[in-house]
């Protein structure tokens, strides 16, 4: 069980590490959140006019 | 001593002909001419001498199989940054020049998106409309590869390497994958999202074919370099990555844990799976990560948890042994440092990890759009999108939107669009490729052909693929007045 017990206290460390030196997860997923809803906000402009035929039109030979 | 994991991405493209004449093999041609006109120099030929795709690395040729064919009468460039560009079955593929360290196999495999990129540019230029997309599917069952390779000892047994890699194939989606929306093999119990692209197309743990019955472990034993010393690992099983991180850890772990393999070095107990291929599909299924999978030893583990195992290995490898078959010290200790905190992540929330890894920004954006307007799984808007997260045309692309992180700056791929790498053979292609692009009629992966006016052809060979650098050669190229100066120096 040592690589468990290994794993473990990686984990934690990465843990401890993060805390200290990053803003507060909250505060992350608060930032990502608020990117996200930006991007969402403007796919639509972005997004093919017609999904249906974009999405039956896609259709390729397989390869390799 | 693992021998320097020598390694590069072949990338078969996704093409949408928007316009016009429907037939891919057509319009994948159109692009790769294009492209050539673009950059304006003599179309170099591919030279298929050497290939040999049917040989096994089993040593024999099963019953049944279907050696890939070679079409040699589509398409082939060779460009200056040492990678080949051409027409395969239907689709654009690049392939990479062979790369030092895992990190330079980033840089050129976006050096590829940049062809691409600049391919469409110039097709377009000349009146045809064409998208590309950097993913494995189309959603209807049709899949398309991203191959990996890896220089190993030819004294490896081969049976060595399938018992290691295959645990590391079947998890390291959890970080590699590219996702996707719902599932296309027949037969399959539909979910709403897949980690992996690739992993349902997967049918037998071992063997030779790459497009029907795909194995975990492709035996394709063509080294494109000296066969008494070398062997080249074929890797079929990945997704294309468009994520600098995934890609990174991608390539970097896989020639990892190659290296442990080579030296004997593995995780502190055999990790085989009791049936590869179902564990495969179903930690594919499962973005939550709790999907437990069957040891052959009777045990049972998460993904996660043998992702665990692996890296534990890699840290006392490297403290064993150092990480000199990575390349510089630094790519080292990035793969090992990178590695560690994904897992991480991973095992608190694969949320936060939505600017390191495809399949978490992708699954984001799904569910960020689906909530937004209530959408079932199956709406075609959510497959759209989908799709539109590896468009390459800067427009239409969601990964160009998204604020994912960089390992490889912009001007770095950019450079490599031209430029071979230096710690690889394929700085001699490119050099040469460069400065006398008329003498150079044909080339391939382990020599050049040169026409010096004067009969016969000469074939110089480069049978090691850390021969060739431009440590090696790039004096001596500088020295050369023209080609034949240069190939009279070889000869000396």
């Amino acid at each position: 069980m040592a690589e468990r017990e290994l794993k473990k206290r990686t984990t934690s460390e990465r843990t401890d590490e993060a805390v200290e030196d990053v803003p507060a997860p909250s505060a992350k997923a608060d930032k990502l959140k608020a990117e996200l809803d930006d991007l969402l906000d403007e796919i639509d402009e972005v997004l093919e006019d017609n999904a249906e035929e974009f999405v039956r039109n896609y259709v390729q030979k397989g390869g390799e | 001593m693992a021998i320097r994991k020598v390694c590069g991405i072949e990338t078969e493209y996704g093409i949408h002909v928007l316009d016009g004449d429907q037939n891919p093999i057509a319009a994948s041609s159109v692009l790769v001419n294009a492209y050539a006109h673009l950059v304006a120099r003599q179309q170099t030929g591919w030279d298929f001498e050497d290939e040999s795709p049917g040989t096994d690395a089993r040593g024999y040729t099963r019953e049944g199989a279907m050696p890939p064919q070679i079409e040699t009468h589509l398409v082939n460039t060779v460009l200056t940054n040492g990678a080949r560009f051409y027409v395969d079955h239907a689709h654009p593929e690049y392939s990479s020049p062979e790369c030092g360290d895992p990190l330079e196999c980033v840089r050129y495999d976006r050096a590829g998106e940049e062809v691409l990129r600049r391919a469409v540019a110039a097709a377009l230029a000349q009146g045809r409309r064409l998208a590309v997309y950097k993913n494995n599917s189309d959603g209807k069952g049709n899949s398309y590869g991203t191959h990996e390779n890896y220089l190993m000892d030819r004294e490896v047994p081969f049976a060595r390497i399938v018992a290691g890699i295959t645990p590391h194939f079947v998890t390291r989606q959890i970080f590699a994958g590219a996702g996707k929306v719902g599932v296309e093999t027949p037969g399959t119990e539909a979910v709403p999202f897949q980690i992996s692209q690739r992993a349902e197309f997967f049918e037998e743990p071992v063997g030779l074919e790459t497009t029907l019955k795909r194995p975990i472990v492709n035996t394709r034993d063509e080294p494109h370099a000296d066969a008494h010393r070398y062997r080249r690992l074929h890797v079929i099983v990945g997704d294309a990555n468009l994520a600098d991180v995934a890609n990174f850890l991608k390539v970097g772990t896989t020639a990892l844990v190659l290296a442990m393999i080579e030296d004997a070095a593995g995780p502190a107990r055999p990790l085989e799976l009791a049936d590869p291929v179902r564990e495969i599909r179903r930690v594919a299924r499962d973005p939550t990560l709790a999907t437990v999978v069957d040891l052959a030893d009777g045990s049972t583990a998460t993904a996660l948890e043998l992702q665990w195992e692996l890296l534990e290995a890699g840290r006392k490898y490297a403290q064993e042994r150092g990480l000199e078959c990575l390349g510089p010290p630094d790519v080292g200790a990035l793969v090992l440092d990178r590695w560690e905190e994904v897992l991480a992540g991973l095992e608190v929330d694969p949320a936060g990890l939505s600017g390191q890894l495809d399949w978490v920004a992708k699954l984001r954006l799904l569910e960020g759009y689906r909530d937004r307007h209530g959408l079932d799984w199956d709406d075609d808007r959510l497959a759209a999108l989908d799709l539109q997260y590896h468009d390459l045309r800067p427009d239409r692309s969601l990964f160009a939107r998204l604020p994912m992180e960089r390992l490889v700056a912009d001007e770095d791929v950019a450079t490599a669009v031209t430029e071979a790498p230096r710690d690889t053979r394929a700085w001699f292609r490119g050099a040469c490729l460069t400065r006398w692009p008329d003498a150079v009629v044909s080339a391939n992966w382990d020599s050049l052909v040169f026409d010096l006016g004067t009969d016969p052809l000469r074939r110089i060979p480069m049978m090691d693929p850390l021969r060739g650098t431009a440590e090696h050669v790039e004096e001596l190229l500088r020295q050369s007045a023209d080609a034949a100066d240069l190939i009279a120096r070889l000869g000396r």
